[in-house]
């Protein structure tokens, strides 16, 4: 203890080196800490809305953007499809069931989804508020995810108009009024940030603003379309079959999520590497700075580390002091660097938007951040080694003929 | 007590020609030795020997009754942190600390646990303890000198070794720092060897100190073949 008290001292003494190492060891596991946070919030953040989901049937287009609106909710679709096209899904013998998704509307920035109430049931959503089993028995009934909520400050009960599209500053539906009827607790999942309701709700807003008579709602109903349906097969080896019939056989597409989600972070990747290696240039940087701040502190203190010899400290103490040195920087820069990781990390997401999508934000500590201060110990204690050595050899004798 | 016999020594990687020899002393317990002799006649190297921090290359050395030739090194760091104090000419206290902590890590060096009692008392005793809190940077020379002293015996060492205690300080200075020297050994009972080449030296250290055995310049011979030897 109080060698760590004493090589605090020291390391001290010389204050701006001490904070420049600090500092460059911890850009370098800052930018680790980086890495390793945006990877493993978006693995959780996939792994979480992905799950159970085996193919995405919507309008042609990029897959990916099929993936990344209808399943994450951070794009726009590329279009829509028809009803009809979908309702012939469910009745083919590889798929178990599906889900639909229709989107189009927000209110303020958040996105009403029109779907049915296995949505929630896929996703495992518990109401917080509302009534239990009596989701969605009338039309223009919503339920809000739990971040949804707590931003726009709505209860059960309470009323609110969307607007068209799916950012917002859209124009208003007119006068058609969605009603709060429940909202869910928090389930980490895509569902906390949108508002829910029933296609049958979503169909009614177009319809009821753009019909001009009831032939028209009758035309307007039988062209009824969703924007995509999510899809669960029976087997798994539906898989080799089902996107290929609906890519060749219909006028949609058919998008593995898994497959997209690989190629996006294959994508992802080269930038990965590169800032994983722009992180290493940084940790070797900081390790030679740390071994030359050290090497240089033994060559000044060595009268002063030989007296320490010569009033009975054992060389083993000699070089201990040096390592603590060492291991105080470490765990300066391994908390420095997280902290600054950390907010790397809120900064991208506050910039990209991505914390309103759940994707990435907020303090979260995943356990692959152990990384953190390993690498901060290693890199500080492997650089004070040589010159840990060159105190345990450092030679009494000096000391008595240095004049 | 201080015996040594036969005792020379060879620097590593130096020629087989080139040992210092130094002849034997027989010091009892509370007496003061003064080593005299010019600069790198080996004055340094024999505080060394009898500190334990290295080997003779012939000879042996006797400190307390504690023949050093059959400590190991571990031990050796041990017995020289009970044994010996030491007050070199730079003093070496560490800037980084203030005065109360290089007492305290003389405490850490020797392993033993801090006591904050024992470094006031020492330093009270060199009439220092209300420079406890200061830095070395904060002190004037006699009153580094004074902590620097107090570090030495803080651990109560049966050994004093002053290396040159009087090297660039004024006459009465260097009174002052012998004087200083020869009553805190005297206190603690120890044996006190002053290594300098300051002629002055001799005449500070009054005749009739107990235990005095009373001045033994050291004649240190160096032992180097001329060349003419070498060839014949």
């Amino acid at each position: 203890m109080r060698t760590l008290r004493f090589a605090w001292r020291y390391l001290w003494s010389r204050p701006l080196g001490a904070a420049l190492n600090v500092l460059l060891l911890s850009l370098g596991l800052a930018s680790i800490t980086f890495l390793l946070l945006v990877g493993a919030q978006l693995s959780k953040a996939f792994d979480r809305d992905l799950a159970g989901i085996d193919v995405v049937v919507g309008a042609k287009g990029s897959p990916m953007q099929l993936i990344l609106s209808g399943v994450l909710h951070i794009d726009v679709p590329p279009g829509n499809v028809p009803l009809s096209a979908v309702k012939e899904l469910i009745r083919n013998p590889l798929v178990d069931h599906i889900i639909p998704i229709s989107l189009g509307d927000n209110y303020a920035g958040y996105r009403i989804v029109g779907t049915s109430l296995a949505y929630l049931e896929h996703y495992e959503a518990q109401l917080a508020q509302g009534p239990q089993n009596r989701l969605w028995d009338a039309p223009m009934q919503v339920v809000l995810g739990a971040t949804t909520a707590r931003k726009l400050g709505l209860a059960p009960g309470q009323t609110f108009i969307g607007s068209h599209g799916l950012g917002a500053g859209g124009h208003t539906h007119g006068d058609i009024v969605y009603t709060v009827v429940g909202i869910l607790a928090p389930s980490g999942s895509v569902l906390d940030r949108l508002i829910l309701t029933d296609t049958a709700s979503v169909w009614k807003v177009h319809e009821d603003s753009t019909a001009t008579d009831d032939e028209d709602r009758q035309v307007l109903e039988q062209e009824r379309e969703i924007t995509m349906a999510l899809v669960q097969y029976k087997t798994p080896m539906a898989a080799l079959s089902f996107p290929r019939y609906v890519n060749t056989s219909t006028e949609m597409q058919a998008a593995a999520p898994a497959l997209e989600i690989s190629r996006l972070l294959h994508m992802l990747g080269l930038g990965t590497e590169v800032l994983r290696a722009f992180a290493g240039v940084l940790l070797l940087t900081a390790g030679l700075s740390v071994f030359i701040a050290l090497w240089s502190a033994v060559r000044e203190r060595r009268a002063d580390l030989a007296l320490l010899r010569m009033l009975g400290a054992p060389p083993r103490k000699i070089a201990a002091l040096l390592l603590c040195e060492a291991l105080w920087l470490g765990v300066m820069a391994a908390v420095l660097g997280l902290l600054l990781g950390q907010a790397f990390t809120l900064a991208l997401a506050w910039m990209l938007q991505l914390d309103n999508s759940l994707l990435i934000g907020g303090m979260v500590w995943p356990a692959e951040l152990v990384v953190v201060p390993v690498l901060a110990l290693s890199v500080s204690l492997v650089s004070a080694l040589l010159p840990a050595w060159g105190a345990y050899r450092v030679s009494v004798l000096e000391l008595l003929q240095t004049r | 007590m201080i015996r040594t016999l036969g005792l020379a020594y060879q620097y590593p990687g130096t020629p087989d020609t080139a040992v210092l020899q130094f002849p034997d002393v027989d010091v009892a317990q509370g007496a003061v030795l003064l080593l005299s002799g010019p600069s790198g006649c080996g004055k340094s190297t024999w505080l060394a020997l009898v500190a334990g921090l290295v080997a003779p290359s012939a000879g042996t050395v006797e400190v307390v009754g504690q023949p050093l030739h059959a400590l190991k090194s571990v031990a050796s760091d041990a017995w020289r942190a009970r044994t010996i104090g030491f007050l070199p000419q730079k003093l070496h206290l560490s800037a980084a600390l203030t005065v109360q902590q290089n007492l305290a890590m003389a405490q850490w060096a020797a392993g033993q646990s801090e006591d904050s009692v024992a470094i006031h008392s020492a330093l009270q005793a060199l009439g220092v303890d209300e420079l406890a809190q200061r830095t070395p940077a904060q002190l004037s020379g006699g009153q580094a000198q004074r902590v620097a002293l107090a570090r030495a015996v803080l651990l109560q060492p049966r050994v004093l070794l002053a290396d040159e205690p009087t090297a660039s300080l004024d006459d009465e200075a260097a009174a002052d720092a012998v004087a200083l020297l020869l009553a805190t050994a005297r206190t603690h009972g120890a044996t006190l060897v002053i290594a300098t080449h300051d002629a002055r030296v001799a005449a500070l250290i009054p005749a009739g100190v107990e235990g005095q055995i009373g001045f033994q310049p050291l004649h240190l011979l160096r032992k180097q073949l001329s060349k003419e030897e070498q060839s014949a």
